[in-house]
């Protein structure tokens, strides 16, 4: 093309499109942090959105992408056949069916050779199933190495298994002892089985004398509630020989537990989604009015040269909708590329499948966030298509201050400070209302700052209080040690004294408490609950309080908020735990942080109950004297242990990764939400200096040095930094006691008040001024401008 | 006469975009202490650059400029602004009045940012705005005054600091007759105290009642020196 071309395609262009060009090439600073700031809103949201939707109904999802059942049955082997249990498919109501694939109930050990338990641990009862990694239902999708490949291999269920890809499981029970190589970890959405092997295997591992059980998986036609899931149970049931069916699990229970895990993540991603949207409206609308302002004498010029009013606001629109778009659509992309490693996290933490952002939200973020930049837009454009020609040319460059700015001035000027610092003072009061917006945008960006710092610290202390029930530096477990080649054997109550009595002896110990396990009924309930039993002193090895007290003696006890749910029990109330035909009252003095369902109670408050000694459930839990080393404490401890068949290791804390995705996506947002405050206030300034460039002109003129002008500039955005921190602290303050406890109580239990008091005085302090740090940081580009700006340009005249 | 307090040297001044002809070429100049210097010339001819060199609002391209034994061209920019601020009254065209403070804040700011105690900055600018007629528009806002009156809140304003040096940019250029006279008065009164001023002008009559000395300036060069004696200023 040649030039003339060129230039005769630019003088068609009407004149309204060289208007908007020439306006945002003359801006180029306000139309990159337009953009910009639309970038980081339209990625937020995308992120937030995309999280949301994404760990909103993992599970639904898995279910539908991986075929899952909604009932797994298992059949009495010897009472049913084949043909019957696959006749099973015509029955009522059933949609579809899979199986029959033989299971048995086995006992492993842990095999030679584990990377991280000892070889003959007793691992827990384990249902096998012999079936092929796909069928009708219930595809199992592997996460982590491969399917079956060959004999003597099993893949265990992701999530809870205790061994790694490449440990053993022996079956010393089972004639020729055999062994299981872990090969693979998939997730079953409706928990099958606790292993998978391939059919041939079954044979090896089938008890002698005895039948594999058959496992059965449906579907039906209605199955949304517990009580339809009944009748369909029973229809089942109905046409095999009575006492057939010997158990059965629905997916309402796996729903339900993998619906906890992402519904701690839903109400921390909506107050950051919303915090991030707020703002990101509060710095356009400060942005695009802005530019009007700025552009009166334009605008002026503009109808002068013959503009219709509508054409004017066409203009201003423009100019903010072309850099906005262009922001948006890079939010989109970024939004979409962040996903990947953040949705990664979140989704290995809700073992779900990533399907990415949905393609829906891709489109209506990008729209949305444009039309409220067109609305923001829309009410200064028309201020602009207002604006009366003769006052927009009116002489004096600068626009008149309002009463409030020369008030202001006035105040400012009476402080006993030097004159450039009060001019900067009173700078942001001669436009009180863009002032009080960036101000708003300021308080939010240091609402998140104070929120996520505050959640990322509370999720740690809730962490390390949940981690208490593993208390203690070194743990004494009851098994030789890992790799030693000692034979596991069975550990007796004499043992189990010695080992105290080892403890106690041993310099370095500073208190030990031995914490068994026992289960229990409790009176007017059925079935069994789990009791956890302290012997010794147990008071610094308490969980968190949540209220009341620690046990302190016989005939009391505390519990989590979830057994107190179980039961309907609250703190005061005396409940009766049953065995062996008697009974022993505990009284409840404390709720403590913990996710499980069991009672805690000293070993006194079951004596009544005599219960036999387990020594396989009890473990020793040691703390250890100031200076001490908990691996050569163990290694020395250990000499003494090991005749007893027991063992002393180091306790390592234990990361949890739904608390590291939590980290990490709390962070990436107080980022995103910091740069767009900073971004807010980089605008402003920016705005302020370049409307006031004449006035700083006149001051430099009349001799405030290249320093007093930066000062001056920071001054300007000083108050606004200082009134952001005391509004936005607390307020953050109020939103992690807010968001917090709905995560736990997502979670199932209560959260510890010590839990939530993060926020120490050094922590407030750095928080208060980081507002401040803020708003300077966007000042200060700004700021360092108006001092290098040339005066004579500045002043003169047109 | 006494000894020159500007002394230019072979100044040229070359705005880098529009590189091809500079705004001054080769100027040299000196103005001696009490001398009152009119620069006439045609629009676009370097008058301004011409006094924002002397104000040290911008630098030569080329050559010296000195004030008072200062080297103006060669000072960084914290000590101009010290410069300004000690030695120089400027006084615009469009008055450069900061609309959000009030006529005696406007006023106050050149001795607060030389840090004058504040009772004897007030009663200086008291002084000067009694002077110049315009103490009753003190809490005034520049807003609301004449032309001609802003004009003397300029003046009074880059007399604050006393300082030795008035430079004025078309003092004249923006008002009407009537405000313009009250200006040329008050620029003769401040010439008969033997005040030194560079005036930069399109008024032959200003020029004829205030200057000593008259300068003309033609595509950055000089073309005419005279001296004249203004007419005396009638009380
Ligand atoms: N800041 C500037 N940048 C570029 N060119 C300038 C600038 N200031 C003045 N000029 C140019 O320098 C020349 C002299 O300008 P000026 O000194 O303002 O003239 P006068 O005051 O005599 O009208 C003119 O051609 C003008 O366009
Ligand atoms: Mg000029």
């Amino acid at each position: 093309m040649s030039r003339k071309e060129r230039s005769g395609r630019a003088g068609r262009q009407s004149p309204l499109g060289r208007v908007v060009r020439a306006g945002m090439g003359r801006k180029r600073v306000q139309t990159l942090v337009m953009a910009l700031t639309t970038m980081t809103a339209v990625t937020a949201s995308v992120l937030a959105g995309g999280l949301l939707l994404d760990s909103q109904g993992p599970y639904q999802r898995a279910f539908t992408a991986q075929h899952g059942a909604h009932l797994s049955a298992d059949f009495d082997g010897s009472a049913v056949g084949a043909e019957q249990l696959a006749a099973t498919a015509h029955v009522a109501g059933v949609t579809g069916t899979a199986g029959p694939y033989p299971a048995l109930t086995l006992h492993p050990r842990v095999g030679a050779g584990n990377r991280f338990m000892p070889a003959g641990d007793p691992l827990d009862t384990t249902t096998v199933v012999g079936r092929p990694i796909d069928g009708p239902l219930d595809d199992l999708r592997v996460t982590v190495g491969h399917w079956l490949t060959g004999p003597g291999q099993i893949v265990l269920p992701d999530g809870d298994s205790p061994l790694d890809i490449g440990d053993t499981m022996v079956f010393p029970d089972l004639p020729g002892r055999p062994l299981l190589r872990v090969v693979g970890l998939a997730s079953s959405v409706t928990g099958t089985a606790d292993g998978w092997v391939a059919p041939q295997e079954i044979p090896a591992l089938t008890p002698p004398g005895t039948v594999p059980q058959q496992q059965m998986l449906y579907r039906f036609a209605h199955a949304g509630t517990r009580a339809e899931l009944e009748t369909d149970r029973a229809a089942v049931s109905a046409v095999l020989p009575a006492q057939a069916m010997v158990g059965s699990a629905s997916y309402l229970d796996a729903e339900q537990q993998a619906n906890r895990t992402s519904g701690t993540f839903v109400p921390f991603l909506v107050a950051f989604g919303v915090l991030g949207l707020c703002m990101s409206l509060l710095v356009i609308g400060v942005v695009v009015s802005g530019a009007v302002t700025a552009g009166r004498r334009r605008i002026g010029i503009l109808k002068a040269l013959g503009f219709t009013p509508a054409q004017v606001v066409r203009a201003y629109l423009g100019q903010a909708l072309i850099p906005a778009g262009t922001g948006a659509a890079a939010g989109v992309l970024l939004g979409n590329l962040l996903s990947i490693p953040v949705m990664g996290v979140a989704d290995k933490a809700l073992h779900s499948v990533t399907l990415g952002v949905p393609f829906w939200l891709d489109l209506v973020v990008p729209l949305g966030v444009l039309a409220a930049v067109a609305g923001a837009a829309l009410v200064p454009a028309r201020r602009a298509g207002r604006l009366r020609t003769v006052e927009a040319l009116a002489v004096g460059r600068t626009e008149q201050a309002g009463r409030f700015g020369r008030s202001a001035h006035g105040l400012a000027s009476r402080l006993p400070l030097p004159r450039w610092l009060t001019l900067g003072l009173a700078l942001p009061l001669g436009r009180p209302a863009r002032s009080a917006t960036t101000m708003a945008a300021v308080v939010l960006g240091t609402i998140g700052v104070t929120f996520g710092i505050g959640l990322a610290l509370a999720l740690n202390q809730v962490q390390q209080g949940l981690s208490q029930e593993m208390p203690g530096a070194v743990q004494v477990m009851p098994f030789p040690a890992p790799g030693s080649g000692a034979r596991p054997r069975l550990v007796t109550a004499a043992d189990l004294a010695a080992t105290g009595r080892a403890l106690a002896a041993q310099p370095g110990t500073r208190s030990w408490t031995e914490i068994s396990t026992a289960r229990t009924g409790v009176a007017g309930h059925a079935g069994q609950t789990q009791v956890i039993a302290y012997s010794g002193d147990s008071s610094w090895a308490a969980l968190q309080l949540v209220a009341g007290r620690w046990f302190s003696g016989p005939g009391e006890a505390v519990a989590p908020e979830a057994f107190l749910t179980a039961y309907g029990l609250h703190v005061g109330d005396t409940v009766t735990l049953t065995a062996n035909g008697r009974g022993a009252p505990v009284k409840l003095v404390g709720e403590v942080l913990s996710l499980h369902n069991e009672l805690l109670t000293g070993a006194g408050s079951l004596t009544p109950l005599a219960l036999p000694v387990v020594p396989d459930a009890t473990q020793f839990a040691v703390e250890l004297r100031q200076g001490t080393d908990a691996a050569a404490y163990s290694d020395s401890v250990n000499r003494v242990l090991s005749r007893h068949g027991l063992t002393a290791m180091p306790n390592t804390p234990m990361i949890s990764i739904v608390v590291l995705s939590m980290d990490t996506l709390a962070t990436l947002l107080t980022l995103m939400l910091v740069t767009v405050a900073g971004l807010g206030v980089l605008n402003t300034v920016l705005l302020d200096t370049r409307e006031r460039v004449h006035d700083l002109g006149v001051l430099k003129a009349l001799g405030l040095k290249p320093r007093q002008t930066v000062g001056m500039v920071l001054a300007s955005v000083a108050l606004t930094g200082l009134a952001a921190g005391l509004v936005g602290v607390p307020l953050g303050i109020l939103l992690q006691r807010t968001v917090l406890p709905a995560m736990a109580g997502a979670a199932g239990t209560a959260v510890p008040g010590v839990d939530l008091d993060v926020y120490g005085p050094p922590l407030l302090l750095s928080l208060l001024a980081g507002g401040l740090v803020l708003a300077a940081l966007g000042a200060l580009a700004p700021a360092v401008w108006a001092a290098r700006a040339r005066t004579a340009t500045a002043l003169r005249t047109e | 006469m006494s000894a020159p307090i500007i002394e230019i040297r072979d100044v040229s001044k070359t705005y880098a975009a529009s590189e091809a002809r500079p705004a001054l070429a080769d100027l040299s100049l000196e103005v001696a202490a009490g001398e009152a210097l009119a620069v006439l010339g045609p629009s676009g001819s370097g008058k301004s650059t011409l006094l924002n060199l002397i104000a040290g609002l911008d630098r030569p391209s080329r050559g010296t400029v000195r004030v008072a034994g200062t080297a103006v061209h060669a000072l960084g920019e914290a000590a101009l602004a010290g410069y300004r601020r000690e030695r120089i009254g400027m006084v615009f065209q469009f008055f450069n009045l900061l609309d959000d403070l009030t006529v005696e804040d406007n006023v106050l700011i050149p001795a607060q940012l030389a840090g004058v105690p504040k009772a004897e900055a007030r009663e200086r600018a008291n002084g000067l705005l009694t002077r110049l007629g315009i103490v009753r528009h003190a809490r005034d806002y520049p807003g609301t005054l004449s032309g001609g009156q802003r004009q003397r809140v300029a003046v009074a304003r880059a007399l604050m600091n006393n300082p030795p040096l008035l430079l004025a940019d078309e003092p004249t250029g923006a008002l009407d007759s009537a405000s313009a006279a009250e200006v040329r008065e008050l620029l003769g009164a401040l010439v008969a105290e033997g005040r030194t001023l560079v005036l930069v002008t399109h008024d032959t009559g200003l020029a004829a009642q205030c200057a000593t000395r008259v300068i003309e300036l033609v595509d950055g060069r000089l073309t005419r020196d005279v001296r004249n004696s203004p007419v005396a200023v009638a009380r």
